[in-house]
């Protein structure tokens, strides 16, 4: 499965479109977490657990993604776009949208 | 009384250590981007130049969350009351958003070129008590190999 976040693939055609394909996931942070979170911000600087967090979420928003797209029989996802919002003060959607292909 | 102490206290610690990791992470951002700085990424939706037929493109993934220190959040404060620059989130998204953008570049470091460039970003502590404190910034591109 070739994913791109491009319209169209360099080197390849596009034979056949399947229409939309996405794949979202909301999280919430758990609370060891929040607290380790809660004292790095006194001093600032990177937090690496919710980083982790976002991004185990993405990967699974992803594997939803390129599920459905293999439902369709693509072979590949063109113009993919991320987004994310906060859907309360603990939790994040990540939402992943493109569109499923065949290409040649 | 106490609280007030504690969070002076908050606020000198926020400034003494916030400071020094800043600056200790802009080195490394300098130095990890000099090294990366032969990688050549674009916003564009095309690749550069004329160029044979790619071998392999992915996608490719960088995501940073940071967040700011008491001192910085107590100055912002103060500055929400006079308005203009707050000069201190300005150096925190671009913490983020240079940082997120080095680990895309790393997970590709050997690709010929990073097009269509893509860099969001939101706030993830939103909604809690005005506490603005931790952006998240997520950069994605397409890698192709030649």
């Amino acid at each position: 499965m070739l994913i791109t976040n491009t319209e169209e693939i360099p080197g390849k055609q596009i034979v056949e479109c399947h229409g939309v394909v996405s794949g979202s996931t909301v999280r919430a942070k758990h609370a060891g977490r929040d607290i380790m979170a809660g004292l790095k911000n006194i001093v600032g600087g990177e937090l690496k657990g919710y980083t982790e967090l976002l991004i185990e979420a993405r990967e699974e928003a992803h594997q939803r993604m390129r599920d459905q797209a293999e439902q369709l029989g693509a072979n590949a996802i063109v113009n993919v776009r991320f987004s994310t919002s906060s859907v309360t003060a603990g939790a994040s959607e990540i939402y992943i949208y493109g569109t499923a292909v065949t290409i040649r | 009384m106490f609280d007030l102490y504690v969070l002076l206290g908050l606020i000198v610690i926020g400034f003494v250590v916030g400071q020094f990791l800043e600056r200790r992470h802009y080195r490394s951002i300098e130095q990890r981007e000099r090294e990366l700085i032969g990688l050549a990424t674009t916003t564009s939706k095309r690749p550069i130049g004329v160029i044979p037929n790619p071998s392999r493109v992915e996608l490719v993934e960088g995501a940073c969350v940071i967040s700011v220190d008491y001192f910085k959040r107590f100055v912002a404060g103060l500055r929400q009351f006079f308005g203009g620059n707050i000069r201190s989130y300005e150096t925190l998204v671009d913490r983020a958003r240079r940082e997120a953008v080095l680990r895309l570049k790393a997970t590709c470091s050997d690709a010929d070129q990073v097009i269509n460039l893509r860099i969001e970003t939101s706030s993830i502590t939103k909604g809690r008590r005005n506490q603005i404190g931790s952006i998240e910034v997520h950069a994605y591109a397409t890698a192709i190999y030649f």
